[in-house]
């Protein structure tokens, strides 16, 4: 992979007074998806907007397949960077039919029809193309919106938050669907959303933005488990920081010690754990007591509090099932390495 | 539909547009067409103000010598109880056709709408040729009872029934969009934390429908202010009438200075429509699709709610057709020529047609760039456009003269005039209209088609004006069918020998020929109230 697909550098971009971007840098290698992950104001559509030619920067360039589109005293309209887009409410031209909207793109009329068709069997719609868009269910529509984007062969698929129009159980069959198709096409895309489940699910990369700014850029689990701060930490799910100590190779801490093999953490750091990383038995011995329990349908979610001060949360098998008040022995089964923070950033 | 687009454009005059995100500047061929649709909307007040301030401090104490208080005094106080009469009217008739189980509710909620579409002159000979002297009523009377004189009709009642009963289904039709955009969940609230149903109408309901009948009061009142039909044939002598008067008389100069104070009170009930809207905000909390409300069982009610919206209708819709159908029918008996008429409703036809047009097409791209390019320039834009709602016909009439017979000779008494006058009275229909349908459109769906290797005017013309076309043909009907009615300015600017329906329906009754007006006007009402009807009934039904 010589050239990237996508490339963003320094792009700056404000409305009036408010800043929505500073400064950002992001690359999206060929044939991968990028999730853009972030709060709603955090800049993410705006970066989306910026690739896509819908806005223009303020400073910063912007490359797709080496070609710059973006940048200072250029700029390249959307309809010549070969950019696919599919927008959260689909914005399917609802006096055209299915094939047509399918076809829109498509310049060159010989090849129109077996494009069109070719797409509509990737959705899976085929069939369909001499339906009005009005006619087709909510899933539905959503899959034209990804043929009409993906017909003219983009060098880079745009998604705008695609499937928060969508209800739960079709959502989950819907992205699976979507993510089989972007692989099987090698396509290049970029998957902007606000809700982590599904940027873990779908990026092969995950990039998280707050306040317009980029926090970190990783792979799925490392952006889970060693988050770069304690936003992107928390913003990723539920998460607990407890004191430790360096002694021995180890960490110190009320949950027992942690093997330690990096270089030691300063005094005053905190580890961070997921409710996935520990487990909990009953003991009268323990550090602590169940403060409130969740049902989750396959677990329980149990809080505990913590005799040494702070809570934890922990995720159990719905068989462990304990009642609040409960005096239970936490004990970290996290197999993976785990982050170490100061204050609001990682130390290890 | 009318409604609507008065409303918004009333919104328009005084709130414009803040900035929005990701405005861009838009392309020349937006916003070169919409600023000169601008600034000719703005031409009329314009040369108002040039010829009043040229006359000087002549006219000025000319103003003070007359009776311009008294006058003042009386276009006032028929505005007051005119629009007062429709909201206690209008209000109760909205709730009662979209709220309550009352018998025959549907048929109901299309008749109270209609009488919208009578002319105000054919309401005042219609009141006038049944109630005046020598009217039907009197001579009914007389015979049964001998009676020979009934107390006079014409003045403030007079004038104030007959704008009353054409003019409330504004309100009407106002509120109606408020009840049925209203969400349920908050009446349901209110039942729920134990309020009774009419503690909830009185608590919840009504509150909420402030701004509607603020809306729809100031359209009663701004038709009011600048009827002249009805006010001349029932002698109650407002401002438009004293214009008239002045200005048949030769006496240019004042004729612009009170079509100028005639102008500010316009702009003064806006302004104050504007304040009363307060500060508390109405909408809705829940997005997408709304359940709608369910009704209320009047119960013993049912009948006399029945029997008042019947009555309403009546007085309204049933008596002015029926007294209109009998001189009509007296009028063909007695050899009226119905030969005539066949030019006069080409000419009108021809005018009102062309002005559809024109303010079709000019509408579009002013609707395109207030709507997608926000900020200062357009909202100044979109301002001028809609001043056409605070100026009376009659002063744009005038201006229109002044400006013709001074700097521009070659149009002056042409059609081109005419058409214009039509265009600035009624583009913020077509602009309400079209803009309506505009928001159903997505900007996502350009940027799709933008993104799919369209360039910005194929954009234009291959994905958005396709889209809102039905917008643009209901907005050119609209326009067409209030020209097809409209007199002060007709009358005033038609090229000499130019008679349209108006002005010849206006020239029997100014000689008191009720039977040889009547077939002109049974036809003008019968052909314009039937798509204005099916225009108007397109409100949309719970979403909007």
């Amino acid at each position: 992979m010589s050239e990237p697909a996508v490339r963003c550098e320094g792009l700056v971009k404000s409305y009036g007074q408010a800043l929505a971007l500073k400064d950002l840098d992001l690359t999206i290698e060929e044939g991968t998806t990028l999730a853009l992950l972030g709060p709603s104001g955090s800049g993410k559509t705006t970066a989306l907007r910026l690739v896509a030619g819908f806005e223009v920067p303020d400073a910063g360039i912007v490359e797709i397949a080496g070609r710059r589109v973006a940048g200072p005293g250029l700029y390249i309209p959307p309809e010549q960077r070969r950019v696919g887009m599919v927008f959260q409410d689909y914005a399917l031209f609802p006096n055209l039919t299915v094939a047509r909207n399918v076809g829109f793109g498509i310049s060159d009329k010989s090849a129109r029809e077996a494009r069109v068709s070719e797409a509509l069997a990737l959705v899976g719609l085929t069939g369909l193309g001499g339906r009005m868009p009005h006619e087709l269910s909510g899933g539905q529509q959503q899959r034209v919106a990804l043929a009409r984007a993906l017909a003219p062969r983009p060098t880079v698929l745009l998604m705008d938050e695609p499937f928060s129009n969508l209800d739960a159980g079709l959502r989950a069959q819907v992205r699976t669907e979507v993510r089989e198709i972007l692989r099987s096409t090698n396509t290049t895309a970029l998957f902007v959303t606000h809700d982590q489940d599904e940027a873990l699910y779908m990026g092969d990369k995950v990039a998280v933005l707050d306040w317009g700014e980029l926090q970190q850029v990783e792979t799925p689990e490392g952006i889970y488990h060693t988050p770069k701060t304690r936003f992107v930490a928390e913003f990723l799910g539920l998460a607990d920081f407890i004191p430790a100590t360096f002694r021995e190779g180890k960490l110190d801490t009320v949950l027992g010690a942690i093997p330690w093999e990096q270089e030691p953490p300063p005094s005053g750091s905190e580890v961070l754990v997921r409710p996935d990383d520990m487990t909990i038995d009953p003991s009268e011995t323990g550090q602590g007591t169940i403060t409130n329990r969740v049902f989750q349908g396959p677990s329980y979610l149990y809080e505990v509090g913590l005799e040494a001060g702070g809570v934890v949360h922990v995720l159990q098998h719905h068989t462990k099932q304990y009642d609040v008040g409960t005096r239970v022995q936490v004990r970290i089964i996290a197999e993976h390495r785990l982050a170490c923070f100061l204050g609001e950033s990682r130390v290890g | 539909m009318q409604v609507r687009g008065a409303t918004t454009g009333i919104r328009g005059l005084f709130t414009g547009s803040g900035s929005q995100h990701g405005s861009r500047r838009p392309s020349p061929i937006i916003w070169v067409p919409s600023a000169i649709v601008a600034v000719a909307m703005v031409l009329p007040l314009v040369y108002l103000i040039e010829r009043s301030v040229d006359s000087g401090g002549d006219s000025l104490d000319l103003l003070f010598r007359m009776r311009t208080a008294e006058i003042m005094m009386r276009s006032g106080l028929l505005v007051i109880v005119v629009t007062a009469a429709s909201v206690l009217i209008a209000v109760p008739l909205a709730w009662l056709t979209v709220r309550t189980d009352i018998p025959l509710r549907r048929l109901w909620s299309v008749l109270t709408v209609l009488p919208l579409v009578i002319p105000s002159y054919v309401g005042g000979f219609l009141v006038l040729s049944a109630l005046g002297p020598k009217g039907m009523l009197q001579g009914f009377l007389e015979d049964v009872a001998g009676v020979d004189r009934l107390p006079d009709i014409a003045g403030l009642h007079g004038a104030a029934l007959t704008i009353t009963l054409l003019s409330f289904p504004y309100v009407l039709l106002s509120v109606r969009a408020a009840l049925w955009g209203l969400d349920p969940a908050l009446e349901e609230s209110s039942r729920g934390l134990g309020n009774g149903k009419w503690k909830t109408l009185w608590k919840v309901t009504l509150p909420q429908l402030r701004p509607a009948i603020a809306a729809g009061s100031l359209l009663v009142a701004l038709y009011t202010l600048s009827d002249f039909g009805a006010v001349s044939l029932l002698r109650y002598e407002t401002f438009t009438w004293a214009i008239f008067l002045q200005f048949n008389s030769f006496n240019q100069a004042l004729a612009a200075v009170l079509s100028l104070v005639l102008v500010s009170a316009a702009f003064g009930l806006i302004l104050l429509e504007s304040r009363t809207r307060g500060r508390s905000k109405y909408y809705r909390s829940t997005t997408g699709m709304v359940r709608p409300p369910s009704l209320v069982r009047l119960g013993q009610w049912r009948w006399p709610a029945f029997g008042l919206t019947a009555g309403v209708v009546g007085l309204s819709l049933v008596a002015p057709l029926t007294i209109l159908s009998y001189w009509a029918i007296r009028g063909i008996t007695q050899g009226e020529p119905v030969r005539l008429l066949w030019s006069a409703t080409l000419n009108s036809i021809y005018a009102s047609g062309l002005a559809a047009i024109v303010a079709a097409v000019a509408a579009v791209p002013v609707v395109i760039l207030t709507v997608r390019f926000p900020g200062r320039l357009s909202g100044m834009v979109e301002k001028m456009a809609y001043i056409g709602f605070a100026l009376p016909g009659i002063a744009v009439a005038l201006a229109l003269i002044f400006f013709g017979s001074r700097y521009a000779t070659p149009v002056y008494q042409t059609m081109s005039l005419l058409v214009f006058a039509y265009v600035v009275l009624f583009f913020p229909q077509a602009m309400g209209t079209i803009r309506a349908s505009f928001l159903q459109v997505s900007p996502r769906i350009a940027e799709a088609a933008r993104s799919l290797g369209r360039k910005p005017m194929s954009v234009l013309f291959q994905v958005a004006l396709p889209l809102i076309v039905p917008g643009i043909l209901a907005g050119s009907a609209l326009v067409f069918l209030t020209a097809m009615k409209e007199l002060p300015a007709t009358l005033l600017l038609s090229p000499i020998g130019f008679d349209t329906l108006a002005t010849s329906i206006w020239a029997a009754l100014e000689e008191a020929f009720f039977a040889q007006a009547a077939v002109p006007a049974l036809f003008l009402v019968v052909v314009t109230a039937i798509p204005t009807a099916f225009l108007i009934l397109r409100e949309p039904r719970g979403v909007r």
